[in-house]
């Protein structure tokens, strides 16, 4: 019951909140006028009595200016808005388990532009330049700088067919029904003829990466699905572009020339691929640069943006498909600056993308919302609702037409419930609303915005809303969970090197070939240049090795109680794997070995990819000093990970074997005494018993002792015990001198 | 097409068609292949393979060559190495690359998993006793990580251990302290990639024309 109390009170608050915004906004509106007279009679005052004191006139301790702020004070108030509904809609759950968040901020923005219009103001419009300059880049950069590349190089040749074999039909399919259906006189559409048709049909056909992102992520998805649908509504951008200027012109100049149709095929292999070309200068420019700023981690997030931003910006002044090269940007950018900046960076770069998404997400939905009580419309029922018709049939036709033509060609054959999927996901959305906005004015633009705000809504709310459970009822596979296994990522290696080879043995040059040699010349060339350090050589797999392992470590340090655990629990140790035949632990080892293995873990190791809520300390070691505090607070919670790797029975695997994570281990355990009481490890091994005495057998250093688990990996133990010393004085003398022991204990244990 | 007709033993052809799946063309074009490869001799021999340009920047080359002439992976329950296969062993070994054809059904899928992943097994099981061992999955770790610099041995064994203590948590679970496991056996193996979607991963495309004269 509380639940819903709480939960009804919190609508009532936004509702209010909301029509508060929307009141405050317009009593501004009418109080500047005023205040602006008020002023000038003011002035008028003081110049009328220059020398004379004490008039009437006070000192105005508190005034009032509203003019001033206006547009950053709206701004907000917009943003704010969107952000509580946001909100809202996620502390209910039921709503947002049938009704997909896109549909319920439509909804809203319907309301808004109501209540604006009630109040006797003009609600806003979403303006084509604030949609395509500020609104639109942000979610595109997020989906272009999380692309699975796998799947998205693997699928290309489809994508590409979809985007522009698809949207092509379409077009022509549409715009040319629709100059059928405007022949019909009973219509009294007369009016418009076929190139306005074709235009209309240039502007409705692309399917839209934002409703498609906002609806497909919903569901779940399987990756190929969901690659395919999204890469496709990419990729049609170019094809949007080229036909929408090429009609707009031909409407303009009513006449369709052969030459133009010509230069209209030329123009479309220019745009996209001059746009993809911007894009990869770009990103190559950005890779560049990330190499140098080590100097000043705080400003490396911004490039990532700003370099983006420039991308899609330059290729809009050539008319050059800005979608792509933001894409390209990012997608080339990637590897390479990851290589390069910091942990925190990487973060920041990650959230702060996601959360510019979101926000532009939710603000264009709701401008739909607005827009649509807004603009001025001409209802005709012939026209929308053959619209409508159209639109659907011509994408299901498309689909299956394709889909014939592609499976001949493809590995993993495309089935009828996939097929389904790809139509029914053929979403509308903002872009084609903005592209009609940017027509001429006229009768037919009125006419044209009505049919297409009525298909948008069509799409989201009807596809939108019942993809789920036909999703569900046609038991199409979902997003399988991605464990990721250590295995499968050495399989998949491997199978790439052995398929590379099969191919050269059986003499054809294929796919995994070029794969093979464009990775080569990534590496011997390309590497070298764009990123900095030792980090250019190190080979995929121990980079996946490194973050996995990391990542594991931060999970359990974040969990921070026994009942969020890993899913799998198994009491295999290492000792399981290597008892047999494992030489006995040769405590000597020569330095030189022993500097080869530090110089290899530090030169290997990767920055934590992962939330970290603490500072990594490889980070600080490189980064000079960021914060002695959390380094600290950072070894405490290393010291809780291991304590709680006893007390857990988790698989062992994930604590066990990198030496990395052993060597910054071993030092908490001596500066905190450690007895038996404290971690119930009876569970964990018999060998407890024999670490502790361990403990107190062998004190090589000072400060070390022989690990616990001596016998479990034995090679590796002798040589940490080294490490563990250098790298402790190493830390030492970068920061205080330590946190006092006793503190720590009491501080971080766990309840 | 005219250079298939002139192709000998066709009838031997069918045979290796029923047995292996593939097409007349493309067996066609896997004899001139193997044929250039032989330098027109009757079998091929290691020596052959190595003389291979591109396969020189491969790290697991040598695996890949053993596995041409391993018994195992002929089909015919055999053991042990060969010095030398002839056309039919050749064509054999290929075929655990073809791509699977569209009317399977899951049986017959369930099958090509079990021959891909068998093969696979048979390249990292190279001592033959139907199980990988921890030295055997670290020199799979260490050969794919040949290729790439300084000294990898360390950190290929730490991952080979992760990836045995994988396996071994994800076949066995609930282990002993005092209990010790033996290594991959070939059913663990298929429980690990059981999500990996092999039978479509581990293919090829195999022409239908013979484009071995555009490439060396």
């Amino acid at each position: 019951m509380a639940p819903l109390r709480r939960s009804s009170t919190l609508r009532l608050t936004g509702l209010l909140c909301l029509l508060f915004l929307v009141f405050f906004s317009r009593g501004f509106a009418s109080h500047d006028v005023v205040s602006e007279k008020s002023s000038g009679t003011i002035q008028e005052d003081s110049h009328s009595q220059a020398n004379s004191t004490a008039h009437e006139k006070t000192f105005p301790v508190l005034s009032f200016n509203y003019e001033h702020v206006r547009t950053p004070f709206e701004i907000s108030l917009w943003i704010l808005l969107a952000l509580f509904m946001k909100l809202g809609f996620h502390i209910i759950p039921t709503v947002s388990h049938i009704v997909p968040e896109s549909c319920l901020l439509i909804f809203v923005g319907l309301l808004v532009g109501g209540i604006i219009k009630a109040t006797g103001e003009q609600p806003p419009v979403l303006d084509s330049s604030l949609f395509f300059l500020y609104l639109l880049p942000p979610i595109i950069l997020d989906a272009g700088y999380f692309l699975p590349m796998r799947s998205f190089t693997e699928n290309i040749g489809t994508i590409l067919m979809f985007a522009v074999v698809g949207t092509l039909w379409n077009v022509f399919f549409i715009g040319g029904m629709m100059y059928a259906v405007c022949q019909i006189d009973a219509a009294e559409l007369a009016h418009v003829d076929l190139l306005s048709c074709l235009l209309f049909g240039s502007i409705i056909s692309a399917v839209d990466p934002v409703s498609v992102l906002a609806v497909f992520e919903e569901i779940h998805i399987n990756e190929l699905l969901h690659i395919l649908v999204f890469g496709e509504s990419l990729l049609n951008d170019a094809v949007t572009v080229v036909l929408y200027h090429l009609f707009k012109e031909f409407a303009h100049e009513q006449t369709i020339t052969v030459t133009g149709a010509i230069l209209g095929v030329i123009s479309f292999f220019v745009v996209s691929l001059g746009g993809v070309m911007v894009g990869v200068i770009y990103g190559i420019v950005g890779a560049f640069t990330s190499r140098f700023t080590s100097y000043s981690r705080v400003i490396e997030p911004l490039f990532v943006f700003l370099y983006s931003y420039m991308a899609y910006l330059s290729a809009e002044i050539f008319h050059l498909s800005g979608i792509m090269s933001l894409i390209a940007c990012g997608v080339i950018m990637r590897p390479y600056v990851e290589a390069n900046i910091s942990h925190k960076s990487y973060t920041t770069v990650k959230y702060f993308l996601k959360m510019w998404s979101s926000v532009s997400d939710t603000l264009i939905f709701i401008f739909l919302g607005v827009s649509t009580v807004a603009g001025p419309h001409t209802w005709n029922w012939t026209f929308v609702i053959f619209t409508v018709i159209f639109c659907l049939v011509s994408r299901v036709l498309g689909v299956i037409g394709l889909t014939a033509f592609i499976n001949k060609f493809r590995i993993v054959k495309l089935t009828k419930k996939d097929q389904f999927i790809i139509a029914y996901g053929g979403l509308r959305g903002a872009i084609a609303f903005s592209l009609g906005f940017l027509l001429d004015n006229g009768e037919i633009k009125n006419l044209f915005l009505t049919a297409i705000i009525t298909v948008i809504f069509f799409t989201v709310f009807v596809q939108g809303m019942t993809i789920r459970p036909l999703v569900e009822l046609l038991a199409v596979k979902k997003k399988k969970e991605s464990k990721e296994s250590i295995n499968e990522e050495i399989h998949t290696q491997f199978l790439d090197h052995l398929l590379t080879g099969i191919e050269d043995i059986c003499g054809h040059y294929g796919h995994h070939h070029w794969k093979d040699k464009l990775n080569r010349f990534n590496k011997t060339y390309v590497k070298r240049w764009l990123i900095a350090g030792e980090r250019s050589t190190e080979p995929q797999l121990i980079s996946f090795y490194n973050k996995m392992e990391l990542k594991q470590a931060m999970m359990m340090v974040e969990s921070g109680s026994a009942a969020k655990l890993p899913t799998i629990v198994s009491t295999v140790s290492i000792r399981n794997v290597q008892t047999k035949g494992a030489p006995k632990p040769s405590r000597a080892i020569s330095k030189s070995r022993e500097e080869e293995i530090r110089r290899l873990l530090r030169a290997n190791l990767q920055k934590t990819r992962q939330r970290l809520r603490s500072y990594s300390r490889y980070e600080l070691l490189n980064d000079a000093l960021e914060d002695n505090i959390s380094e600290a607070r950072f070894r405490k919670q290393r010291e809780m990970e291991r304590r709680m790797s006893h007390y857990l029975t988790v698989p062992a695997n994930r604590q066990e074997t990198p030496p990395v994570r052993k060597v910054f281990f071993q030092p908490e355990h001596k500066v905190y005494t450690y007895d038996d009481s404290e971690s119930p490890r009876g569970w964990a091994s018999p060998s407890c018993a024999d670490d502790v005495s361990e403990l107190k057998e062998t004190p090589e250093k000072p400060d070390q002792s022989s690990t616990p688990r001596a016998n479990r990996d034995a090679e590796l133990k002798p040589k940490e015990q080294d490490d563990q010393g250098d790298q402790l004085k190493v830390s030492r003398c970068l920061s205080d001198p330590g946190p006092n022991p006793e503190d720590d204990e009491d501080s971080t244990f766990l309840p | 097409m005219g250079a298939l007709q002139s192709l000998p033993g066709r009838p031997e052809y069918s045979d290796l068609a029923e047995k292996t799946g593939f097409s007349f063309e493309q067996i066609g074009v896997l004899h001139k292949r193997f044929k250039q490869l032989s330098h027109n001799e009757e079998t091929l021999r290691r020596d052959h393979f190595n003389e291979i340009h591109d396969l020189a920047f491969n790290p697991i080359r040598a695996q890949i060559i053993e596995a041409f002439f391993d018994r195992r992976n002929f089909h015919q329950d055999g053991e042990g190495k060969v010095q030398e296969i002839g056309f039919e062993e050749f064509v054999v070994v290929m075929s655990h690359f073809r791509p699977p054809s569209d009317h399977m059904t899951e049986e017959q899928r369930e099958k090509t998993r079990r021959e891909k992943l068998r093969f696979l097994f048979n390249m990292h099981d190279t001592d033959n006793d139907g199980t990988i061992t921890l030295e055997e999955y670290r020199h799979v770790v260490e050969e794919l990580l040949s290729r790439s610099g300084t000294l990898e041995k360390e950190t290929a064994k730490c991952i080979a251990d992760a990836a045995m203590l994988e396996v071994a948590s994800i076949s066995v679970g609930h282990m002993e302290p005092d209990e010790f496991y033996e290594g991959i056996t070939f059913e663990h193996f298929l429980k690990l990639l059981d999500g990996f979607e092999i039978e479509s991963r581990m293919t090829i495309r195999f022409l239908n024309m013979d484009t071995t004269t555009l490439c060396k």
